[in-house]
């Protein structure tokens, strides 16, 4: 293990003085899911850099070796059909690599499908957030509150975000947080998210979706849970309620800076019904979750406020 | 005046006005050229009525360039655009047409005509054939492909480019967001050349499968023979699935229906789906000739045979099938749930095994052997390298939990672009060089061709290897420009200068053919590199009937065994050969395809459907025709072996 | 050309035996065709948006009389083909005849059954179901529909040239293809019609 650790930090040094001492958003976590990828990443870049200098440094060897200027010029090449052995050692290595590879993929694979690891026990907040060209909407029905553009999140607690679009296929995106996930007109995705430390992040459409597709970002604010809580209960003091006209608008085509409302769009304009029927394990429960939140979730949260 | 409205070019801007002078000067310049020379009789009789392999791998060869010098453009252009933050030279719009035709043009028109042309020259000499099975349906895939090309290039100056991207996803690429005819050419100029591919598919599977020489089984074909044919399976499989996605993307389009739009019913992940079942084969049908060509040369240059021949053939078998099973990891992020991601995930990863083999094979077949550093093998030993850092990457992106990191990112440009261009590329230009003195009679200079592996090779480290890190750094691909604050400046730089070095690598290819047609010597032999496989054992320039004799096989390297064990390669007596005529028929189809894909584009239907009869007509006529061919005579045969130096 | 007079006259030359198996091959891709047509249509299958569904708008009598001639038709080329075989020229064209007729008619019921939908108002634009069930439908039947013009010409051509290797391969050639649209049928019947409607 300590192995593993001294080839991360030293792959990790090796890859950030290449790109200018500045550390890369995504080898540079801010929480759990991020942090289990970079990991993967670094592991990857690791095992992958043996192979490519075992290749290159057999290549090396044998043009040097064996280049027609160095041999003498009645030198006949020999007539080698294969050999087993050898044969067994180039299919061997390579199978167990991407077995071993495989193993970790699998792992990861539904580490970053579930509620981050060691935050199983907190409820988590959930925010959906759709796109439309070419801005990001986020509603947070239990708090009963909309952004435009910029995302406010409370650390230390589990994120549940909820996608879809008003468009074309897009890509919600925190690099620091953790992987993207596509946002699509007909049905709704889960990304499961987790900011360990305050800051503010860049996030972004990563999916290309026309014109306005480079400017499609937004700013992610992490704060303490207090800090999120004052927040939330500042908007419903100087905010204004969004209405079904207004939200038509903010769909048409554009640009817009930040803007912030109370009440969610989900009461007038709900995300599609079809949860994706993932077929992890939590299939049904997802379904039950789903319908919650379609129904009941958003009906409570109108009468809440 | 309103009819004519629906040609105008919606975002027009100098560059494109530009253009359009310059295509209509080169084109009237190509008809007076043509009329003041009086070359139109000699065009129509020897290239465009032609029926022969060698004549039509010439023209997939001189298309292919073009089409590289076209894509190079829209290439050099976006990372101009890149090289500095919030660079004013294109705008979004702009950006967004010229990374859409930058990829359809490259993998469409440039890399899939290359490894036709390739496959055309030198597969049936490979296997000692005088042709290929249906050498006029040979040249209808051709003229589609010609077609498709001609199509997709003037939606640049008639009527708009597309700008949904070289995937083209729905709803983006659908009317309500995509308004222009853009998207239209790219349906229709996909689907036209696509019909000709799998005819070319369907031509080439029965041609090796039925036309090799005495003695060749299938285990003694030579190694660019099996990847061809390899290649030539996936398409038959895989093209088909693109037809359909593509019918269905035209009908969404010209008659509202809804297959992949966002209401009634319609599911936009359903074209991801079809088009990545056919695009992630398309990938090995691109890669597995390059495979072929790569074990040609290395063999060649390192005067042995190739390591472990059945192994190779066999990985790429493997490759081919689970080239069909892996599709979605090209979107691991659409939420199928960690199941399904793991499954395609580890699919995906064991590509890397067989491909793993062929380089361990291409190793040791340089191991003890004598290695000369020509142009061929240069580009192959800079494969070597480059391309297992292509597939190393493509690893890391398998991983997908991991990949929700790479997706959409430079990383993943990164990626693709170092296996295609070490992979494919630098195989197109080995196998340029290398093939050059067969069809052309004379040697490409040595001294420039290094020149341009080396700024190739240097151009192009700079320019992708940048890419892995603004990836990481969070640079999403296709945005047109980011602000300084990102950082990502200075790195897009790098990879302006790797890209601007690539550009001139390109150039000094036609500077080396320039060159070398003044001042190389046309007194070459028939075997200049002193090589292996049956190709090199007829005639410089290789007579219209490629063998006066059909040769007999002892192995993949039966040349190879006739210059050095005593095989004897032409047995008996010369005897009368038979050969198909010329047709103007493929021609005038590929034109009408054209005129059918115009018309469908602008929703002509009069002009459309007089073209589709038309289509129809030409083929009863074919129906119709007698035609059985001609023969040549062995008097005829004898006087064209002795004017090209002696019987073979 | 060199003809081999102990395999049968379809086979007998070099390029017929390249024909049949190029065309083997092109009928593999079509398969790869039909596959994804019916990948699409059990997508969409339940996608009706605001349109009928498929119990609401498939009948069953047009689509029996459908698989009906089509089954015959699919017979009655196989006894031309043997026909052929035993170089029985008359019978051969009266057997294709025949089949062409069975298609014909075949044709017939599906262009009726198509104006069925667009009364009940299932049309190209309604819905991603009606989309995908209609290309189906209609490339299997713009095939039928090609095949009754090849499948004229070619009796057209044994009439005046007789039987030689060259027409007895376009014969057997287009008797596969023939056999290849009915067992499409028979996929698109099971798991379109019978499905639909259960």
């Amino acid at each position: 293990m300590r192995k593993k650790w001294a080839l991360f930090t030293s792959m990790m040094a090796l890859v950030f003085i290449l790109a200018g001492c500045e550390p890369l958003l995504v080898l540079d976590p801010k929480g759990p899911q991020a942090e289990r990828q970079a990991n993967d990443i670094l592991l990857s870049i690791g095992i992958m850099s043996v192979i490519v200098i075992v290749v290159m440094v057999i290549l090396a060897y044998i043009l040097i070796k064996y280049r027609a200027s160095k041999l003498p010029d009645d030198y006949e090449p020999p007539h080698i059909h294969g050999n087993k052995w050898v044969e067994i050692v180039c299919v061997g290595v390579p199978i167990l690599i991407v077995a071993y590879l495989s193993f970790v993929s699998v792992k990861s694979n539904y580490i970053v499908e579930s509620t981050p690891e060691g935050y199983e026990n907190q409820e988590p907040l959930v925010v959906y957030a759709s796109s439309s060209d070419w801005k990001w909407h986020f509603s947070y029905p239990e708090e009963g509150i909309e952004t435009v553009n910029y995302l406010y999140i409370p650390t230390n607690r589990p994120l549940e975000f909820k996608l879809y679009s008003y468009g074309p296929i897009t890509s919600f995106w925190i690099p620091q947080l953790g992987g993207q996930k596509y946002a699509m007109s007909d049905m709704v995705t889960t990304l499961h998210l987790a900011a360990d430390e305050a800051g503010e992040y860049m996030g972004r459409n990563a999916n290309f979706s026309g014109k306005g597709f480079a400017e499609n970002t937004f700013n992610v604010t992490a704060m303490s849970q207090a800090d999120f809580d004052e927040w939330v209960d500042e908007v419903h003091q100087t905010a204004e309620p969004i209405t079904e006209s207004q939200f038509e608008k903010l769909l048409e085509p554009g640009h817009l800076g930040q803007m912030t409302f109370t009440g969610t769009h989900l009461e007038f304009s709900p995300a599609p019904e079809h949860a994706h029927n993932e077929v992890s394990e939590d299939a049904e429960e997802n379904q039950e979750h789903s319908n919650h939140e379609n129904h009941t979730e958003v009906e409570t949260d109108h009468s809440g406020h | 005046m309103e009819f004519f409205e629906r040609f105008a070019i919606p975002h027009p801007s100098p560059a494109i006005y530009a253009s359009m002078v310059a295509i209509a000067l080169v084109s009237i310049g190509i008809v007076a050229g043509l009329t003041y020379f009086k070359k139109w009789g000699y065009l129509w009789r020897e290239w465009l009525t032609t029926v022969d392999h060698k004549k039509i791998g010439i023209m997939y060869l001189v298309s292919a360039l073009l089409m590289l010098f076209r894509g190079g453009a829209d290439a050099i252009m976006m990372r101009a655009q890149l090289a500095t933050p919030e660079a004013k030279l294109l705008d979004a719009q702009h950006y967004n047409e010229i990374f859409t035709t930058h990829g359809v043009v490259m993998i469409i028109f440039m890399a899939m005509p290359f490894i036709f042309a390739f496959m055309n020259l030198i597969v049936p000499l490979q296997i000692g054939a005088r042709d290929v099975a249906f050498p006029r349906l040979n040249a209808l895939s051709f003229w589609l492909f010609f077609a498709g090309a001609m199509l997709f290039n003037i939606s640049f100056v008639i009527g708009g480019s597309p700008d949904a991207g070289w995937t083209s996803y729905f709803p983006l690429a659908g009317n309500d967001f995509s308004e222009s005819v853009g998207t239209n050419y790219y349906m229709l100029a996909i689907q036209i050349s696509g019909i000709g591919s799998l005819m070319t598919g369907i031509n080439m599977c029965t041609t090796i499968l039925k036309m090799r020489a005495p003695g060749m089984t299938l285990m003694k074909m030579p190694m660019f023979t099996w990847s061809a044919f390899i290649a030539n399976v996936i398409i038959v499989f895989a093209f088909p699935v693109l037809t359909v996605a593509l019918i269905m993307g035209t009908t969404d389009r010209l008659f509202a229906t809804n297959f992949f739009t966002t209401s009634n019913g319609g599911m936009d992940m359903l074209w991801a789906n079809f088009f990545w079942i056919w695009g992630h084969p398309e990938v090995y049908i691109l890669i597995l000739p390059a495979f072929g060509l790569y074990s040609e040369i290395i063999s060649t240059f390192s005067r042995r045979n190739l390591y472990g021949y059945s192994s190779m053939v066999w990985s790429m078998v493997l490759i081919s099938l689970l080239s069909f099973l892996v599709w979605t990891h090209h979107f691991f992020t659409m939420g199928q749930g960690a199941l399904t991601n793991s499954i395609f995930s580890i699919t995906t990863m064991a590509i890397a095994v067989p491909t793993g083999v062929k380089i361990f094979n291409w190793l040791f077949t340089m191991w003890k052997g004598k290695i000369r550093f020509t142009v061929p093998m240069l580009y192959s030993v800079g494969f070597i390298p480059l391309f297992t850092i292509g597939g190393v990457t493509g690893v890391m992106l398998a991983m997908s939990a991991a990949d929700y990191q790479y997706h959409n990112t430079m990383f993943l440009v990164a990626h693709f672009h170092n296996t295609i261009i070490p992979g494919v590329v630098f195989a197109m230009l080995a196998g340029l060089t290398y093939y050059w003195p067969k069809f052309f009679g004379f040697m490409l200079n040595e001294k420039i061709g290094k020149v341009t592996f080396w700024l190739l090779t240097v151009g192009f480290v700079l320019a992708f290897f940048p890419m892995y890190l603004t990836g990481l750094d969070g640079q999403a691909r296709r945005m047109y420009t980011y602000s300084e604050a990102t950082g990502f400046g200075p790195l897009n730089m790098l990879s302006f200068i790797g890209a601007a070095l690539m550009a001139i690598g390109f150039v000094t290819i036609v500077y080396n053919v320039y060159y070398s047609f003044k001042n190389s010597s046309r007194d070459i032999g028939s075997d200049p590199w002193d090589a292996r496989s049956l190709e090199w054992a007829t005639h410089t320039p290789v007579p219209e009937y490629n063998f006066a004799r059909t040769p007999q096989i002892s192995s993949s390297e039966t040349f190879w065994d006739s210059k050095k064990n005593g095989h004897v390669l032409f047995k008996g007596e010369i005897e009368e050969i038979h050969m198909p005529n010329n047709s103007g028929v493929p021609f005038v189809m590929g034109m009408i395809f054209l005129v059918a894909g115009f018309s469908f584009i602008f929703a002509l239907w009069i002009p459309a459907v007089i073209a589709l009869i038309g289509i129809f007509v030409c083929m009863a006529m074919r129906s119709f025709e007698k035609d059985h061919g001609r023969h040549i005579s062995v008097k005829e045969i004898k006087e064209t072996e002795e004017q090209l130096g002696g019987a073979k | 050309m060199h003809i081999d007079h102990s395999k049968p006259l379809e086979y007998s030359t070099q390029q017929n035996q390249l024909n049949i198996l190029g065309f083997w091959i092109f009928l593999g891709a079509e398969i790869m065709l039909f596959a994804t047509l019916f990948t699409a249509y059990f997508t969409l299958e339940g996608r009706t948006g605001t349109g009928p569904t498929p119990a609401e708008i498939f009948e069953i009598t047009p689509v029996l009389i459908e698989t009906l001639v089509l089954l015959t038709s699919s017979f009655t080329i196989g006894l031309g083909i043997h026909a052929m075989r035993l170089g029985r020229k008359n019978a051969m064209i009266t057997f294709f005849g025949i089949t062409l007729l069975l298609g014909l008619c075949f044709l017939g019921v599906e262009i009726y059954e198509f104006m069925h939908y667009y009364h009940v108002g299932a049309t190209y634009q309604t819905s991603a179901f009606t989309a995908a069930l209609l290309t189906t439908l209609g490339t299997h039947g713009g095939h039928v529909t090609l095949g009754l013009f090849w499948g004229t010409f070619i009796i057209l051509q044994v009439k005046k040239r007789g039987l030689t290797p060259e027409t007895a391969n376009k014969s057997f050639i287009f008797s596969l293809y023939w056999h290849f649209l009915d067992v499409v049928w028979i996929f698109i019947f099971s798991f379109i019609y019978l499905k639909g409607m259960m």
